[in-house]
């Protein structure tokens, strides 16, 4: 096993005790915008695809690219822009009163 | 290591720095837009890293470049609208479609490096097999909340059999992946089983469940790219995908624990077969009210609460209650939302609806602060929510008991807006509906509500 696995592997453990840390914590009333968030952020996705795209070079590797690219983009775009609209309207809901 | 390497290195570091710090600011109500900016911030500049690095690598081929900008200006510009223009009551849907899509790519990383590669990697298989799975689940659950594929459950004859089938021969392919006699044939095997057991194994599982099963996906595409950021040896990747891993993990535990449900017997499905239409509950006559005689005991009332369920998330009816509970303020009644943790189709989806129908932020309450509300309450009107009033999950040895309920039953009246006298998910009898202190208003949540109001303007005039 090279060196270089074994570090991915201590940061795929680490970063999944990081995330029940940091999600234990977070209200029932902010589940699904935290959901929503969540969801846009494994749109980090689109980082993998670029990466496959620089090693990519026959025909059938283009469509893969272009298609994987497709839902990629919209993953994380349509995710943030969803979340940020919920919580926009957290936060006019309390502004508009106080 | 180049100086270049080490500065790509080292911007990736921060962006998934960002992606927790967004994360944690999303805790409390006020940080949370906040948090999810920082979180985008990381992501845009984890994407011109990226950038950067191809530039610098010089190895992308123009016809990779024209596929790449190509997909993401269309997935681009369809993400785009489609958030845009959603309305919040179809917003569970999107998120599941957003999750959809994000799985698939994932499992198109696993199929596209393996067609560039000869290497047999066990994170390839389990990269395309999760995403795959994710790609077809999420995209039957996103059709059955909505209404494209029939909410009740779906039981395939012989599904699960299938099922076994489909797993035992993913773990053949694999094997014969992972010795390099498959090749690529051996991968598109194990996508088409992957996305046939997705299939498979959402359909049996009714509407009420798919909030956990989101959930539960949506970990699931974390994974998915977490292996593929090792099939492309980008942490980032790893270190996203394992976050929201995490993240789904735990939000699908609380979900589950807050509807007192295990996670296994929801995957079982089978569970909330709908609008079945018992005449009486458990026998017990129950007392019907017209929506004169409603409109005007809340009219006449000092302490009204509102308790808003699935069937008001269901029937988009959350400005009609939040217009009924305006004309009740004006009339000098107080007025409060008992929101239970998992009221409408996803937790706090029903805190995002009435957000946006402009209910008063301080009006909605949660389960522990107005628990001790309702004994001076004078009438509660229950909109569509159904186990989560069940006085007998106080009672051990059904299928609610234990459950957290709101304590509706302790006001002085209850009015009950529903269809039917149906059951919830929990498939039991709501003793609440039997009480001499309940009324039922047989209606739809937004054909009640409306009713409510007329009646309120029509009889009992400021």
């Amino acid at each position: 096993m090279s060196a270089l696995l074994m570090a991915d592997i201590t940061v795929f453990v680490l970063a999944v005790l990081v995330g029940f840390e940091v999600i234990s914590k977070v209200p029932a009333t902010l589940h699904t915008p935290l959901m929503s968030g969540a969801n846009a952020i494994h749109g980090i996705v689109i980082v993998g695809v670029m990466l496959l795209a620089a090693t990519t070079n026959s025909l059938a590797g283009y469509v893969v690219v272009f298609v994987a690219a497709a839902f990629a983009a919209m993953n994380v775009t349509g995710g943030y822009v969803v979340t940020d609209r919920m919580l926009t309207m957290f936060r006019t809901g309390r502004k508009a009163r106080s | 290591m180049s100086g270049f390497d080490t500065t790509v290195h080292l911007v990736y570091l921060a962006c998934a720095s960002c992606f927790v710090i967004g994360l944690h600011l999303m805790n409390a109500p006020a940080t949370a837009r906040r948090g999810n900016q920082v979180s985008a911030a990381g992501m845009g500049v984890a994407v011109l890293a990226t950038v950067a690095v191809l530039v610098h690598g010089g190895q992308i081929t123009a016809g990779a470049v024209v596929a790449l900008a190509a997909g993401v200006a269309a997935g681009g510009v369809a993400g785009l609208v489609a958030a845009r223009r959603v309305q919040m009551t179809a917003m569970p849907q999107l998120v599941s479609l957003f999750n959809a899509v994000g799985g698939g790519a994932a499992a198109l990383i696993a199929l596209g490096d393996a067609l560039g590669h000869a290497t047999a990697l066990i994170t390839t298989v389990l990269d395309l097999v999760i995403g795959a799975l994710t790609l077809s689940g999420s995209l039957v659950a996103s059709g059955k909340l909505a209404g494209l594929i029939p909410g009740r459950p779906l039981i395939v004859p012989g599904g699960r059999w299938i099922t076994l089938l489909l797993a035992l021969a993913t773990v053949t392919l694999a094997g014969l992946h992972l010795t390099g006699r498959g090749g690529v044939a051996a991968l598109g095997g194990i996508a088409v089983a992957a996305l046939a057991a997705g299939v498979l194994l959402t359909l049996p599982i009714g509407g009420a469940d798919m909030p956990v099963v989101i959930s539960l996906l949506n970990a699931c595409t974390g994974t998915a790219v977490a292996m593929a950021g090792f099939i492309v040896g980008s942490s980032p990747l790893i270190i996203a995908g394992a976050l929201v891993g995490a993240a789904g993990a735990i939000l699908t535990q609380l979900m589950a624990t807050a509807m007192n449900r295990s996670i296994g017997s929801i995957l079982a499905g089978g569970y909330g077969t709908g609008d079945e239409s018992p005449a009486a509950v458990g026998g017990a006559p129950v007392r019907e009210i017209t929506a004169e005689d409603a409109a005007l005991q809340l009219a006449y009332a000092k302490k009204v609460v509102v308790v808003p369920g699935y069937g008001l998330a269901a029937a988009q009816a959350q400005h009609e209650v939040v217009a009924l509970a305006r004309a009740l303020a004006e009339r000098g009644v107080h007025v409060s939302y008992g929101i239970h943790p998992v009221a409408g189709r996803m937790p706090g989806h029903m805190n995002v609806l009435l957000a946006e129908a402009d209910a008063p932020y301080e009006q909605l309450k949660d389960l522990e602060e107005i628990n001790p509300a309702f004994p001076g309450t004078d009438i509660v009107l229950v909109v569509g929510a159904n186990d989560v009033t069940n006085p007998a999950a106080r009672r051990p040895g059904n299928a609610v008991s234990g459950m957290p309920i709101l304590d509706v039953d302790r006001a002085r009246g209850v009015i009950v807006i529903k269809r039917s006298l149906g059951h919830g998910y929990a498939g039991i009898d709501n003793e609440l509906y039997a009480l001499p202190n309940t009324s039922m208003l047989f209606a739809d949540a937004k054909r009640g509500l409306g009713a409510l109001l007329t009646g309120l303007r029509e009889y009992a005039p400021q």
